[in-house]
């Protein structure tokens, strides 16, 4: 059970949260003209870092705001900066 | 049973081989034991950073079956069972694959139309299956709750006949000793940290024991397989989970079929020796800890009670987590890859084990010959471009809205 | 009986008598199961599961083999660990546990969630140490011990603590630690998994059941001890075998003597303890065999023979070690003999032989190093201990005392100590040290022998006891070409039994090293996996059994659903009701007879479970245009438009109805099941994707309560109920009076009749339903709206739909703006295989014969080649007087026969259009003569989600504890600035409640606030459940996963109750108390929860 540190609510149990994969995957200016590979990329491809990973957070039970930690993938510990 | 006296040799890697296959876990095996038997090709290695058959094939929960909803699926699926039903004689060994029948329960009217049409599914692709009422299912597992009165009755379940369980180490162990006897290299605590491509072509892999060179290079590395695409600047559409499971201390015979519950995360079964194998939920995040949330356990235990009240005061001995790649439509990626002469078999997400021989087959197959396996075709890549995708959770896991 | 006279921390002054195998046998508080069995003679326990070769006891704690017993319901248990109890009664197993299908088992599981800055782990000599320090230094400490009383190992020896019994030591410290507020001792409790993030599981055992503890530390000191291992040699099974650690704890704790005459096998110096404290028992001491060079084993057995006099204040005995009989041999054992029945007689060391019935191997220590490696730690080998010890911590954690190898007593307690004091830094208010570390009598230890293994090949020297492995298994291991240990334990299943590997790892290892010619520490140990010690399922699962195993969600009359017969359905977690059956009705009877209903008179069906989304904001139509696949800025204010949205791969999501209410506020209606999920959706892209539009989203599900009106002669109760309503225009919605209270009314069909939903607040949901059954509607149920609909060719989501399904699919292309950019799924819609011909598509089937029934999940297969689609849904109709079906069937036209499998069963078929009645769409407005009658019905009886348990709310309470609804509360939700009142929910999110009775403390101040523009009116959404006094922390902890201690709790919260989500809100009331906003449809389940807690 991830404590995961919700930036309204403070330290809570990741049973609150649902996971939101990979942060900062902009939506496509304009998906009318992108490639389907373009396309395809955008909707499908997500990158799975074995280290560190800006992912994203809902904290459903809670406050319902989206944010972005990052978190280690194998040691699972949260970055916190130096 | 008895094993063996000699499983393999612990040779050292050669300089070069026709084919390296990265990771020595249940489908890297059986692909080099395949690339041997059925293409004559045995100038192979397989490379494992730890110990052969020792990530997700040590972690499973050894259920075979072949009842999936779409035709692609099915046909891989039915060929990989077809092959367990002749493998033990094959590789000479006692795999304890046992055909005790797969029941996957059916909790709502949702759960009772998509089982259904799975059924008849199945049944139309030459795939083995069966509709239980509730009380068909008592019958044919008498320890099942099938009261109405449970939070989620059990309305109904598919039955597999064919399907059952395996002792998953002993797959690995025949599959390596009959690949060591056809001459492959199986080398453990062989990490491959690298790939050497030139004209886009994969020419060797750099490891923690030195340079290899190959003339083909496939990937068979479960969990991790998106670290060693990206060392070979590849990105593919998989995620890594952790998948946990759990056996009990030994108990005399109480239950003789497999139990699957999508609809509330049980799947169960009683191994040869007696203990109690289950699994559970994926977890939610990406993770190449192999560890769970204790969570997911507890959750898992109190739906396992509501179908199995009389395992109340079994205890859970051990737990752990493997770690599984999961594409976006839950149906694996097999074949070729953007880079020449590199392979690619991932993205099996929790139903890898059963799929061992016949992922195995298709492999070698697409490896010997540079093109799909025709069974393999449908898997290939390009479905995420096309969105020709194989949706087998989006068929299983959806709840009657209205 | 081998029972002492005298000694020990038994009460003989009581008897608990108790049977093992049917045979009557006493013991007395203080007994282990074991203990007992060992007091009443008992020395075959069982027999092993390979080779059923007979065991007795070996151990005195956790790590027992071979002592395993059904008692009761509990299939396999270790005698060692169960406390002796009244009328217990234990059968001996052969190695494997046996599920009794008819022992019942009233004990009640329990759960709980702590946090504290310093949890410690052992309360031996170092953790009681550690949480003295820690403690002082002003921590919030919990201390967590697996026995019914502190100390530890304290508890099994008669080391002296300056000059005092060391028990009297453990008294102070133990009053100390109760003295202290913030300081919480757990006994009779194990950790049994250390996880992520500093999050340690443990379980308490407890006479009428065990509790679950959930504690997330701050830091973490790990003070677990150590436990002595055996080694391999042949014949080391034999019953009268014992870790010599486990002999004197029997002797020294329990009073009883495990056998007349012992040979002490002292591969450590523990072995000479365990001599001196047996023979100071009575028990005679044969031999100590000693492996290693003899400097020292003098003093050592000196001491056996004087510590055994100082320790009994028996008779001094004088002259030689041998003159006591205690002889010591320098070697090894080398086998042992047994009688006819498997029980020990003699001991071989080389060519010399000893009688003896007791065997007290000291093999080694283990450091027990399950939690730190748990925590993903990783372990040593330590040359000179012989053993394998805690390395680099990976968490907040530090390791004390015996459990890193630090095994005196003194030394122990000095490390204690100091691992309070550090753990107790980061958070401690008073600078902690300064601790005097008592004077004991030990003498400094001596190296162990690096011993493993007497005779690698042996068939009967047992690595693993429980699984009968033997060295020679696995010396064919590494005979294979295994070369790792976890190889090694699969081949020979060494490690894995009912002692998890606590016995056999390490020797293991040892053997393994010997085999392989590597040291211990290259090969290594297996992975240590949780639970340190077995737990049953029914403790893992807690109370989350039978109606609390999930929160059944209901509906504002649901218990008129109930009163009138319902049968329901699950949907989600919501309860149903599919059909009505009228006496003696079958569903086919009923569903033909409300169908009948619906389309020549008048029905009425419970909707409040459709998901509705209150919209706001000057960008929400933008917003909506976005989502949806059609256009909404467009839609006028009061109508209402059909929409489907997509995921972003173009497949149907969902789909509803969605009105405008005014320019800047709409009300989406989604499906019962996906209501959550939209909700999170439109979250997702407003705040990750297009934060710059201004909207806002408030979930009034829960707060209006919905009834469907439809049928031709609907207008004439619309007429009464809500008067001017029933002329509203298709498609059309009004504010209105409903009975008297502000609702809604909504003229939308999903039958093609007449039809309006009426909205009311929950309040007065259940009257609004009674009040339109008693105009005349007859009730109707979910199959029924589904016949209804399918008549009409309207797909549902996820019965027609598979995540494989794009609206284009469905026939749904009108509804797919041609106008817009962009909305979400758009791009995938014109992907190749998404955008090609003949993928399957939404079609009607007609069977040959009308009164055949083709059954849903039917596959459609043409005359010949392969599946074409499946039948989505099927359904006899009133209407039609016949069957009919919907499939999605790819590359068919109207007219095609088609054949629809189903089992055995192959149905001839027509491909026809999806509609199948009124396709000219000539029956929406109904019967132009049924009028409204003039008057209006008024009035409606209110009633609150708990208000049926407020009789068993009073019954539950007590002086310690009360509950409570306190119903009918106003409230508010308000996005964007900042109301100056009320509860902050979120960043820019606000609950404003009227406040209907002030409490002093309360942080809500918004006493008696008026509506204002742009709040949500949400007073239906959530009641409000009252626990107050002194006991009602205590309930709360058993569910609520925070941080409640009210130094930390800020005052209110959104979090976890059960499985309800909650809005908690503390008010200080002179004893304390908590206020619980729970929704209305959860209001049931988390009643019942709260009950159950309160009997906890």
């Amino acid at each position: 059970m991830l404590l995961i540190d919700c930036p309204h609510c403070g330290p809570r149990d990741e049973n609150e949260f649902h996971y939101g994969g990979q942060a900062g995957i902009a939506y496509p200016e304009t998906p009318a003209t992108a490639t389907d590979a373009e396309w395809a990329e955008y909707v499908f491809l997500r990158d799975n870092p074995k280290g560190w990973f800006d992912e994203r957070w809902f904290h459903v039970h809670g406050c319902r705001t989206w944010f972005t930690l990052r978190r280690h993938t194998v040691t699972h510990e949260f970055w916190k900066a130096p | 049973m008895t094993h063996p006296d000699f499983l393999w040799r612990n040779p050292d890697p050669r300089p070069t081989y026709d084919v390296v296959i990265v990771g020595g876990g249940g489908h890297g095996l059986a692909t080099a034991y395949y690339l041997a038997k059925n293409h004559g090709i045995t100038n192979v290695a397989v490379l494992e950073k730890g110990w052969l058959a020792g990530g997700n094939m040590a972690r499973n929960t050894t259920i075979i079956r072949s009842n999936y909803l779409w035709d692609e699926s099915a046909a891989i699926y039915e060929h990989s069972l077809k092959l367990w039903e002749g493998l033990g004689e094959e590789l000479d060994y006692d795999l304890q694959f046992s055909q005790r029948g797969v029941l996957n329960l059916a909790h709502n009217l949702g759960d009772v139309r998509e089982g259904r049409r799975r059924v008849n599914a199945n049944r139309l692709n030459g795939v083995d299956a069966e509709w239980l009422d509730a009380d068909e299912v008592k019958k044919f597992c008498p320890v099942i709750n099938v009261s109405e009165r449970a939070r989620y009755p059990v309305m109904g379940a598919t039955l597999q006949r064919r399907g059952g369980i395996a002792k998953h180490d002993h797959v690995a162990w025949a599959l390596a000793r009959k690949a060591d006897a056809y001459g492959i290299d199986l080398i453990q605590g062989c990490e491959v940290t690298g790939f050497e491509i030139t004209g886009n072509r994969a020419v060797a892999v750099h490891t923690s024991r030195g340079r290899i060179a190959a003339g083909k290079i496939a990937l068979a590395s479960a969990g991790h397989t998106s670290v060693l695409a990206a060392e070979a600047g590849i990105r593919l559409p998989l995620q890594s989970h952790p998948l946990q499971a759990l056996v009990s201390e030994l108990l005399e015979p109480v239950l003789d079929c497999v139990v699957m519950s999508n609809a509330v995360h049980v799947y169960v079964s009683q191994a040869h020796k007696g203990e109690l194998v289950m699994g559970a939920g994926i977890d939610s995040y990406n993770s190449y800890g192999q560890r769970g949330a204790f969570h997911v356990i507890e959750a898992q235990m109190a739906a396992a009670l509501e179908l199995f009240p009389i395992f109340s005061q079994v205890r859970v001995l051990r737990t752990w987590a493997g770690i599984v790649d999961v594409s976006p439509d839950a149906s694996p990626i097999i074949g070729r890859t953007p880079v020449d002469g590199l392979f690619v078999n991932a993205g099996w997400g929790t139903g890898g084990f059963k799929a061992t021989p016949g992922s195995g087959w298709v492999y070698a197959h697409t490896i010997a010959h540079g093109e799909p396996h025709a069974l393999a075709e449908p898997f290939a890549l390009e479905r995420f471009t096309t969105g020709a995708l194989i949706d087998e959770h989006g068929a299983a896991a959806v709840a009657v809205a209205h | 009986m081998t029972r002492l006279d005298r000694g020990g921390l038994v009460d003989r002054s009581v008897v608990l008598s108790f049977s093992f195998d049917g045979r009557r046998m006493e013991g007395h508080p203080g007994d282990t199961l074991a203990s007992a069995l060992l007091a009443n003679g008992v020395r075959v326990v069982g027999h092993s599961v390979e080779l059923g070769r007979p065991r007795g006891v070996f151990s005195a704690g956790p790590e027992e083999p071979n002592a395993l017993v059904r008692v009761g319901a509990d299939p396999m248990l270790a005698a060692t660990t169960v406390e002796l109890y009244e009328g217990l009664a234990a059968w001996s197993l052969r190695g494997k546990g046996r599920v009794d299908p008819h022992a019942t088992d009233d004990r009640r599981r329990d759960k709980g969630y702590l946090h504290c800055d310093v949890l410690v782990v052992g309360g031996g000599p170092a953790g009681l140490a550690a949480a003295l320090s820690a403690g002082v230094a002003g921590a919030r400490v919990i201390l967590v011990d697996d026995q019914p009383r502190l100390g530890g190992d304290l508890l099994n020896s008669r080391v002296r603590l300056d000059g005092a019994r060391a028990l009297d030591w453990v008294a102070l410290v133990s009053a100390r630690l109760a003295s202290m507020p913030d300081v919480r001792v757990l006994t009779r409790t194990t950790a049994i998994g250390y996880y992520d993030h500093n999050y340690v599981v443990a379980v308490e055992r407890r006479p009428r059941g065990e509790r679950l503890w959930h504690l997330r530390a701050a830091q973490v000191v790990l003070a677990t001890g150590a436990q002595e291992r055996s080694l391999a040699f042949p014949g080391n099974d034999r019953p009268g075998v014992m870790l010599a650690s486990a002999a004197r704890a029997y002797v020294n704790r329990y009073g009883v003597r495990p056998g007349r005459r012992a040979v002490v096998f002292a591969c450590t110096d523990s072995g000479y303890e365990a001599a001196r404290d047996l023979r100071a028992a009575g028990v005679e001491i044969a031999a100590i065999v000693d492996p290693r060079p003899r400097a020292g084993a003098e003093e050592l057995a000196g001491q056996v023979v004087t510590g055994a006099a100082t320790g009994t204040g028996a008779e001094i005995v004088t002259g030689t070690v041998t003159g006591t009989g205690a002889e010591i041999v320098t070697g090894t054992v080398t086998g042992t003999v047994a009688d006819a029945d498997g029980l020990l007689t003699e001991v071989l060391v080389g060519d010399r032989r000893f009688e003896a019935d007791l065997l007290a191997v000291a093999g080694g220590w283990n450091p027990v190093v399950h939690l730190f490696s748990q925590s993903q730690g990783r372990t040593v080998f330590d040359e000179e201990a012989q053993a394998f010890v805690p390395g680099v911590s990976a968490q907040a954690e530090r390791s004390a005392g015996a459990c890193r190898g630090r095994y005196g007593t003194a030394e122990a307690i000095q490390d204690g100590y100091a691992a309070g004091c550090q753990a107790a830094q980061p958070t401690g208010k008073r600078q902690g040290g300064g601790f005097r570390v008592p004077e004991t009598d030990e003498l400094p230890l001596r190296p162990p022998a690096a011993l493993w293994v007497v005779d690698p090949l042996s068939t009967d020297a047992f690595a693993d006891l429980h699984r009968d492995v033997t060295v020679a298994d696995l010396a064919r291991a590494a005979g294979t070409g295994m070369r790792s240990v976890e190889h090694v334990k699969r081949y020979t299943t060494a490690g894995t039994g009912a002692d998890q590997g606590k016995t056999s790892g390490a020797v293991v290892a040892g053997v393994m090293s010997a085999l392989l010619g590597a040291a211990p520490g290259q090969v290594g140990t297996t992975t240590f996996r949780p639970p340190y010690t077995p737990v049953s399922f029914a403790t893992l699962a807690g109370r989350d059994r039978g109606a609390l195993s999930d929160p059944v969600r209901t509906t504002a009359p649901h218990a008129s659903h109930v009163a009138r017969g319902a049968v329901f359905e699950d949907v989600g977690q919501w309860k149903r009701p599919r059909y009505f059956p009228l006496d003696g009705e079958t569903m086919e009877q009923a569903v033909l007879r409300e169908c009948r209903e619906a389309r020549t008179g008048v029905a009425a069906m419970d909707a409040s479970t459709l998901g509705k989304i209150d919209v706001r904001g000057a960008d929400a139509g933008e917003f909506l245009d976005r989502i949806y696949t059609n256009m909404y800025s467009t839609l006028r204010v009061g109508s209402c438009r059909y929409g489907v949205m997509c995921t972003a791969d173009g497949m149907v999501f969902d789909d509803g109805t969605t009105t405008r209410l005014a320019d800047d506020h709409y009300l989406m209606t989604t499906t019962t099941g996906n209501a959550a999920a939209v909700l999170d959706w439109l979250e997702e892209w407003r705040q990750t994707e297009w934060p710059g539009l201004e909207v806002s989203f408030t979930s009034v599900t829960d707060h209006w309560a919905m009834v469907a009106v439809a049928g031709p002669r609907a207008r004439e109760i619309i007429g009464l109920i809500a008067p001017g309503a029933e002329e509203l225009a298709f498609m059309t919605y009004a504010a209105t009076s409903v009975l008297g209270v502000d609702g809604r009314v909504f003229r939308i069909s999903f039958s093609g009749e007449l039809a309006y939903e009426v909205n009311v607040p929950w309040w007065y949901g259940r009257a609004l339903w009674e009040t339109v059954l008693d105009l005349g509607a007859v009730p109707y149920g979910t199959e029924t709206m589904h016949v209804l609909r399918a008549e009409k060719g309207f797909a549902i989501v996820g019965q027609e739909t598979d995540g494989t399904v794009t609206p284009q699919d469905l026939g749904m292309s009108w509804l797919v703006s041609k106008r817009k950019p962009d909305f979400v799924g758009k791009r995938s819609h014109a992907r190749p295989d998404t955008a090609r011909d003949g993928r399957k598509r939404l079609v009607g089937l007609l069977a040959d014969d009308p009164a055949a029934f083709v059954r849903e999940g039917a596959q459609i297969v043409g005359p010949t080649g392969p599946m074409l689609g499946h039948v989505t849904s099927s359904y006899l109709s009133a209407a039609l007087g016949r069957s009919f079906s919907l499939a999605m069937v790819r590359g068919v036209a109207v007219g095609d026969r088609l054949s629809a499998v189903s089992g055995e069963a192959a149905v001839p078929v027509t491909v026809v259009e999806p509609v199948f009645y009124d396709p000219g769409n000539t029956r929406r407005d109904g019967d132009p003569d049924a009028r409204a009658v003039a008057g209006r019905v008024e009035g409606c009886r209110r009633e609150s989600p708990a208000a049926a348990f407020a009789g068993r709310f009073e019954a539950a309470g007590s002086e310690r504890v009360r509950l409570r609804e306190v119903p009918f509360v106003r409230m508010w939700e308000v996005h964007g600035v900042d109301p100056g009142v009320g509860l902050r929910l979120g960043p820019d999110w606000w609950l404003v409640t009227e406040d209907t009775e002030e409490r002093p403390g309360r942080v809500d101040a918004s006493g008696g606030a008026e509506e204002r523009p742009g709040w949500v009116d949400v007073s239906g959404q959530r009641t409000v459940l009252e626990l107050t006094g002194p006991g009602a922390l205590d309930v709360l902890i058993t569910g609520c996963p925070i941080d409640l201690h009210p130094a930390v709790f800020p005052g209110h919260a959104q979090t976890l109750l059960g499985k309800a989500a909650v809005l908690l809100e503390r008010f200080s009331d002179p004893e304390g108390g908590y206020r619980i906003y729970v929704r209305s449809s959860f209001a049931t389940y988390l009643a019942e929860w709260l009950l159950d807690a309160l009997e906890g």
